[in-house]
């Protein structure tokens, strides 16, 4: 055994490495592209799930929009104001507070209220079910339940309880991203704190409502009757709500025949929870 | 040229990376969701290890082999290829934005990839002179490129399948490779000697 077997390859490999780092070092001198350097700042402060909930492609093609001044610091609709005054230091501009959303299936038409027209055995996906007269249930607006915005959910904050999709509001970060997937546009945006929903989009009549779901909006009007606030009508034979006008009085949720306008009572820090004990009385 | 020819065939067909060589299947099993990735991924390999494989052979004709260290040949491979793929990437940040947006986000996903070190490792041992070696770099990445496609386009569709719980999701992406790669061994009953 040669000292020098040992010594030569050593040196070599140093000369080797130091060369390639050098070289590597001029390099990023030499074809430094100027960047911005509050982008990676605002993409630090962004949730980086990338949902592309705010229109962009990534978060960090939003920071990019926002440095540039295309987008508000308050875009992204997942990180709410917590993010938007952070990306707003980074800026040295003031942040308003956006508005937090959830996501809604509007549905109430689980497995033993709804009709079915057949046995679907296909692809287990929303659009495909969808492509076949409309999906398996008779109802033409009522939730396939094939999950199709399970999948597209980024935050794992969507399940199928009994063929309708539920969201979990602990989860939720109103990306909006189920919005887009669903093939039935049953899923609304409401406003996080709003406890009331319509759990229905059914835009036949009542007698028609009544063939295919136990728990269909029929358009009695009952709630718009008594809504005091004036935030309930019935448009197209399905009632909905204005939430800049509704005070949460839960008169609506009683009156109703059908028990499908539901009352979310909140529940710890984690804000709303669903609440079904409206059916069960 | 008809040996450039053979080179080529038994690359791309013959001794597939993936399916005959199970060489970069980390890319092969990561990136395979959607084709438009998996069309990005082959790019960048084909670029890297078409580049790789003339660096290499540099490497090692010009300074291992004068002073008798090939044995060192496979770490030596590792710090020139990640060098130069890092050093790659800023070049085309610098002067072509156009293909780093296209090749961006995969090129450090392979500095240290396998399939570019085993070409890299392959052409020294079939003792490829400079031509053949660039060819074989550039016709294995092809034949990658092929494989990752095909795997793609079979996928998309497993996504809407609707197999057995057990077999959701891995096991049957693994399957299905397993598949494939029993189709392409049909092409190592051809012969060309």
């Amino acid at each position: 055994m040669n000292f020098t077997d040992i010594i030569i390859p050593v040196l070599w490999f140093i000369g080797l490495g130091a060369v390639m780092g050098l070289l590597l070092a001029f390099a990023s001198k030499i074809f430094a592209v100027k960047v911005d350097e509050r982008i990676p700042q605002v993409t630090e402060c962004l949730p980086g799930a990338n949902c592309g909930g705010c229109g962009y492609t990534g978060c960090a093609a939003l920071a990019e929009a926002i440095v540039k001044g295309e987008a508000p610091v308050n875009k992204c609709p997942v990180g709410g104001g917590e993010v938007a005054k952070k990306i707003a230091a980074v800026m040295g501009v003031e942040a308003s507070e956006p508005v937090r959303m959830r996501a809604q299936v509007m549905c109430s038409g689980t497995a033993e209220f709804s009709k079915k027209k057949y046995i679907y055995e296909g692809a287990r996906d929303c659009i495909a079910a969808s492509k076949i007269g409309g999906g398996d249930k008779l109802c033409p607006n009522g939730c396939i339940g094939l999950g199709t915005c399970v999948k597209s959910c980024p935050f794992n904050a969507i399940k199928v309880e009994n063929g309708v999709a539920v969201v979990d509001y602990a989860k939720c970060t109103g990306c909006g991203t189920c919005v887009a997937a669903c093939p039935k546009h049953i899923i609304k945006l409401i406003p996080y704190e709003s406890a009331h929903w319509v759990g229905c989009m059914s835009v036949d009549d009542g007698k028609t409502t009544r063939k295919y779901c136990d728990v269909g909006c029929i358009s009695c009007k009952l709630c718009e009757k008594n809504c005091e606030a004036g935030a309930i009508t019935v448009t197209d034979y399905v009632a909905s709500i204005d939430y800049s006008k509704c005070t949460g009085c839960n008169v609506c949720v009683s009156k109703c025949p059908r028990k499908i306008i539901w009352s979310a009572k909140k529940q710890g820090r984690d804000g709303l929870i669903i609440s079904r004990a409206h059916l069960e009385d | 040229m008809a040996n450039i020819f053979l080179i080529m065939l038994t690359a791309i067909l013959l001794e597939n990376f993936i399916f005959s060589k199970f060489y970069g299947i980390c890319p092969f099993l990561g990136v395979s969701e959607k084709p438009a990735t998996a069309l990005g991924m082959g790019m960048a390999v084909t670029f890297v290890m078409t580049i790789a494989s003339a660096a290499t052979y540099a490497v090692y004709y010009l300074i291992l082999e004068k002073f008798n260290l090939q044995y060192l040949k496979t770490i030596a491979f590792i710090l020139v290829i990640a060098a130069l793929v890092q050093f790659i990437e800023m070049f085309l940040r610098k002067f072509v934005p156009a293909l780093y947006s296209a090749l961006g986000i995969y090129l450090p996903l392979i500095t240290t990839n396998c399939a570019v070190l085993g070409s890299a490792l392959v052409n020294i041992q079939n003792g490829y002179n400079f031509i053949e070696s660039v060819v074989f770099g550039f016709s294995a990445a092809l034949g990658f490129t092929m494989a990752i496609l095909i795997f793609a386009g079979v996928r998309e569709r497993l996504a809407y399948a609707n197999p057995p719980k057990a077999f959701e999701g891995f096991p049957l992406t693994l399957i299905t490779a397993g598949l494939l790669a029993m189709a392409f061994s049909g092409f190592s009953g051809i012969s060309f000697n």
